[in-house]
Formats: C-alpha cells, sequence, structure tokens
C-alpha cells in the first residue's frame, strides 16, 4: 500500500508538469504576448525600441524553455500575472471564484446521491417489472438531455412559469443553488442510477442472498445488512470519481444561471479573449481533477481490506 | 433438455433484438434521409429575413413560430440538422478510425511507440471534461470544424484505448500465431486478423458516442464557440433564444426538443447494436 501511494505519488509529477507545459504552450501559441497586449492597452503607438526593452524586462527575448520555467517559479509562488480585461491578479481573481464552484459542486453530488442511490436499489429490486422500466426510462431521458437545455427547462418552468427561483442567482444563496445543482444532478443521476442498479443486481445475484432466503432470514434484512453495506463501497468510489469531471463540466450550467464561479469566469475569458485567466482555469482544473482522482483512488484502496491488508496487489 | 430450451431461449432474445436493430437503423435512415434533403423540403429559406412576420407564435403557417428576424423556426430547425448531425458524425467518424489505427498500433507493436502515446492519452484524459475542449476552442476561435477539432482531441484516447486492449488481449492467440506461423507479414496480420476482430468493441464505443458527442457539439456553439450566427444550428439557435426565453419560449424550445429527439434516436440505437454485439445474446446469430 505504502509503496503503490509512493508510486502513484511519483507518476504524478510528470503529468503535473506536461499540463502546466501545455497551459503554458496554449496560451503563446495563441500569439498574445503581454507587451503587444499591454500597448494595445493604453491604446498609443509605441517604438519598436520600447517594445524590445519592455520584452526583455520581461524576459521574452529568452528561449521558450526558459521562459517556461520562469513561469512555472512564479507560479509556486502563486504568481500567474494579471487578467488583460481587469488588471488583476489572476491567482487570486481565480481563488475567489473558487469557493461558489464548489459549492454547487458538492450539493449537485448530495442531491444526485439522493436522486440515484433510492431508485437505483429500487429498479433493482423490482427488476423487469414496470418500476424497473419507469425509472430506467427516466435515466435514458436524463442521459439523453443536454444539460444547457435541462437548465434552460428548469429555468423556464420553476422560475419564470412559477416563481419559484429567481431567474438571475444573486450571490449565493439556498435557493439561487437550488436550479443550476438540479440541472447537473440530473445528468449525473441518470448515469449514476443506471450503476446502482447493476452493482445492487449483482451482489443480489451471489450465493448468500440466496442462502440467507433458504434460511428465512427477511429480504429486508439481507437487503440493509448485507447488500446496501457491499455495494455502496463502488457506488461511493464511482461518485467520488466523478466530483473532478464535475468540477469540469459547470461551465455552461454556471454561466446560464449567471452563478459567480470559475466556470462562468472561463466563458466569459473566452468571450474577452483574456488569456491568462483560461489559462488558469485549464491548468488548476486539471490539477484539482488529478488530484480528486488520486485521493479517490488512495483512499478507497486503503477503505477495502482485501487490498489494504496485501491480498491484491495490481 | 435444459441445453436446449436455452437456445430457444436466445434465439428469441436475438430476434427481437434483430427486430429492435432493423427498425431503429430504418429511422435513423429516414433522419439522414430527411436531413441530406432539408434545404428542398422546408416550407421557408431559413435564412430569409421578414421583419413583418417576427416574433410570432406557432401557428399553421409557421409551425414552430419566428424568430426576432421574422425566420422560419420550423425550417431552422430541419436546416439545422445538417450541421448538428454531419458535424457529428465527422467527428465520430475521424476519433473512432484515428483512435483504432493508433490503439492496435500501440497493442501489436508495443515497446517506446506504445508508452509514448499512451502518455499522451494520459495527458489528454487528465482534463476534467469540457475544460481541455473549451480551451483549445478558445484557442482556435469559432466555428464548426474548430469545435470537431477540440471536442477529437479530448475524444480519440478513448477509441484508442479500447483498440489497444483488445489488440493486446488477441495478439499472443492461437489463430494470430497460426497466421504468423504461416509467413503473414505484420501489416496483414493487422488487417486481416487483428483488425476484423477488433471492430465490434469499437463499433459500439462509436455508436454509444454519437448521442454524446452531438450534445457537447452543441454545448460549444451554444457557448458561441461552434457553429456561428447566422448559421442555423440547435446550439446557437438556442443561445440566441436565451434572451426571450420569457416572452417567445419555443426560441429555445423547438431547436432544443429537436436535439433531444435526435440524441433518444441515436442512443435507442447505439444500445441495441450493443445488445446485439453483446457474445452473451450471441448464440443463435
Amino acid at each position: 500500500m505504502k509503496n503503490y501511494a509512493v508510486r502513484r505519488l511519483l507518476q504524478l509529477i510528470p503529468i503535473l508538469l506536461a499540463i502546466t507545459f501545455l497551459s503554458y504552450g496554449m496560451m503563446r501559441i495563441a500569439g498574445s504576448d503581454v507587451v503587444e497586449q499591454k500597448m494595445e492597452n493604453t491604446g498609443e503607438t509605441v517604438s519598436q525600441e520600447l517594445i524590445d526593452a519592455a520584452r526583455e524586462e520581461l524576459g521574452l527575448d529568452k528561449p521558450f524553455v526558459v521562459q517556461y520555467f520562469t513561469w512555472l517559479g512564479n507560479l509556486l509562488r502563486g504568481d500567474m500575472g494579471t487578467s488583460y480585461v481587469s488588471n488583476k491578479p489572476v491567482f487570486s481573481t481565480f481563488v475567489s471564484k473558487l469557493p461558489a464552484t464548489l459549492l454547487l459542486t458538492v450539493v449537485s453530488i448530495l442531491l444526485t446521491v439522493v436522486i440515484s442511490i433510492p431508485l437505483g436499489i429500487w429498479a433493482a429490486v423490482k427488476q423487469n417489472k414496470a418500476t424497473d422500466y419507469v425509472i430506467r426510462t427516466a435515466s435514458f431521458i436524463g442521459n439523453s438531455l443536454p444539460n444547457f437545455f435541462v437548465s434552460l427547462l428548469l429555468m423556464y418552468l420553476f422560475a419564470i412559469r412559477l416563481g419559484w427561483f429567481p431567474v438571475i442567482s444573486k450571490g449565493v444563496s439556498l435557493q439561487s443553488v437550488a436550479l443550476p445543482s438540479l440541472t447537473l444532478a440530473i445528468a449525473m443521476s441518470a448515469k449514476y442510477l443506471r450503476q446502482v442498479r447493476a452493482t445492487v443486481l449483482d451482489e443480489l445475484s451471489k450465493d448468500y442472498v440466496l442462502g440467507a432466503k433458504a434460511r428465512g432470514v427477511p429480504f429486508s434484512t439481507t437487503m440493509m445488512k448485507s447488500v446496501m453495506k457491499a455495494s455502496l463501497v463502488t457506488i461511493i468510489t464511482l461518485l467520488t470519481l466523478s466530483i473532478g469531471s464535475l468540477l469540469g463540466g459547470t461551465a455552461i450550467v454556471e454561466s446560464i444561471f449567471m452563478w459567480d464561479g470559475v466556470g462562468k469566469m472561463a466563458v466569459d475569458a473566452i468571450n474577452m479573449r483574456d488569456y491568462p485567466i483560461i489559462q488558469a482555469y485549464v491548468m488548476w482544473m486539471a490539477i484539482i481533477y488529478v488530484l480528486v482522482n488520486l485521493i479517490t483512488d488512495l483512499s478507497y484502496r486503503y477503505l477495502d481490506p482485501r487490498i489494504r491488508l496485501g491480498g491484491i496487489e495490481q | 433438455m435444459n441445453e436446449t430450451i436455452t437456445v430457444r431461449i436466445q434465439k428469441v432474445k436475438k430476434n427481437t433484438i434483430k427486430g429492435r436493430l432493423i427498425f431503429f437503423l430504418v429511422l435513423v435512415a429516414i433522419l439522414l434521409l430527411v436531413t441530406v434533403f432539408a434545404d428542398k423540403i422546408v416550407p421557408y429559406d431559413p435564412y430569409a429575413q421578414d421583419l413583418s412576420q417576427a416574433r410570432q407564435a406557432p401557428s399553421a403557417a409557421h409551425w414552430m413560430g419566428t424568430d426576432q428576424y421574422g425566420r422560419d423556426m420550423f425550417s431552422r430547425v430541419v436546416v439545422g440538422a445538417q450541421t448538428s448531425i454531419f458535424s457529428t458524425l465527422a467527428l465520430v467518424g475521424v476519433i473512432s478510425i484515428f483512435g483504432t489505427i493508433v490503439g492496435t498500433l500501440c497493442g501489436y507493436y508495443g515497446g517506446a511507440l506504445d508508452s509514448i502515446v499512451m502518455r499522451i492519452s494520459d495527458v489528454c484524459l487528465a482534463f476534467p471534461g469540457l475544460v481541455f475542449a473549451l480551451a483549445i476552442a478558445a484557442l482556435l476561435g469559432g466555428g464548426v470544424s474548430n469545435a470537431v477539432i477540440a471536442l477529437a482531441v479530448i475524444s480519440w484516447p478513448k477509441y484508442a484505448r479500447v483498440a489497444r486492449s483488445q489488440t493486446l488481449a488477441l495478439k499472443n492467440g492461437p489463430f494470430v500465431s497460426a497466421a504468423r506461423l504461416s509467413g503473414s507479414t505484420s501489416m496483414q496480420m493487422i488487417l486481416r486478423h487483428i483488425l476484423p476482430n477488433i471492430l465490434g468493441p469499437i463499433l459500439v464505443t462509436a455508436m454509444l458516442d454519437i448521442g454524446t458527442m452531438m450534445m457537447e457539439l452543441a454545448g460549444l456553439s451554444f457557448l458561441g464557440l461552434g457553429a456561428q450566427p447566422p448559421t442555423a444550428e440547435w446550439g446557437n439557435m438556442m443561445s440566441g433564444g436565451r434572451s426571450m426565453l420569457q416572452t417567445y419560449p419555443w426560441l429555445v424550445l423547438s431547436p432544443g426538443f429537436a436535439i433531444f429527439l435526435t440524441v433518444v434516436i441515436f442512443n435507442l440505437l447505439g444500445d441495441t447494436v450493443r445488445d446485439y454485439m453483446d457474445p452473451k445474446n450471441s448464440r443463435a446469430r
């Protein structure tokens, strides 16, 4: 287990380097050089000497790789440059928007748990009965709806027609988080419901369930005490693994509901060609995603006694 | 006795799956026919503006109403299928072919090529969801082909991995060894013996992917990173109608349900193809 953790941490280094290198390279390919951008902003014509001098001062005349490592050094000190649009430091802008996105993600995950686990178990228990078909059809429909359409449908129904929720979220409140998190939860539940159902069905087909039945143990006891316990580990792992991708999937929903998180920040930055912000978004989302996946993987292995005690070593 | 009953059950199951497969194939064929001839069959020119007819509610003359420029929404939704469906099919075609070639070569030859390509795919998969696609699309600027490129970059690794693992599983199988003993060259081995055997899983992956890719492409267009106005495309039509959701909901609902229906049809076909190819049901093929 310890060896495995160390190996995974070492494997992380090249991945993190690749992520930062790609994020840096993409920004450079965009052809926007800080100096030109700044000069354009002033609106005056500047002499070539002045541009060259400013370039030298910022180290932009050095080779690409040297510049990359300088940039990486600054990054480690939390300096990612300033936004072209607001002129505020990029890193602190990103950090100030992150909590809203985290809140949205956490609420969506909770809603997904509340929706998908009971429905998945119900469908599994009633396999091939009417209930199962209804739940599976609902999951199929949820899988075929793009999230921007779900957002607009919910907005039309609950905010415009019924007026239960604000159309545009004003700040962070329980009321304003409801519709965006429901949108994300619908798509996720549609997906996880099937996995919950499959996991529970798989567990139900095991010999001990039949054995318990033969010995007269009530089905509900078997279900609650054994089947649920065995299934939950798999289900929770699947859910935590999706936190990362959910964090990266909020952009469209955030910008529809005017939810002031990093996703909306990125979409706005794309429209304004504010490359430092886009760069920070891409890089940090990838880093968070990779780290969340690593932590989930390690804790899952720690929680599974078969692996922890060294029975199975992959 | 028991054996024959199982076989018979599988036969019946297979027949219903086959019937379903034919039904959905016909449905998709009709959808594609309508799409190909979309500009011939629509009642109005989807790009003709007529401000005197602007923002009309759905009626007998305009089944889905008109937009803020008086363009007929029904015509725009039908013609919009061309951009949405054809670009999705092109995208899935490109990534499945590219991924299969790369994955098969990696699995077959292994070594340095395999490690390098797999590390590249690791990096592509290190970015969550649409984040990387958003960045690439932002870098390349708007346009359907740029959106297709952006999604292709993040989606090919899936196919490469399926092809690679299938190739690895087959590589040391008896029939491949036999072919090698009888003097087949590597190219012949890949083309005649490995590829035909891994196409099934690739086809299933691709069929199940069409719906998702269509939604993601429309999502990029919705954000202004795909098809640009005035092109009729479902994602950007919904984005255009979004601010009028309160007063003229049909501007958003009609293209929305068009995407939904198309994705449903392709997903149903994908599920059926998967069931058809499933070895559990293949006894009586």
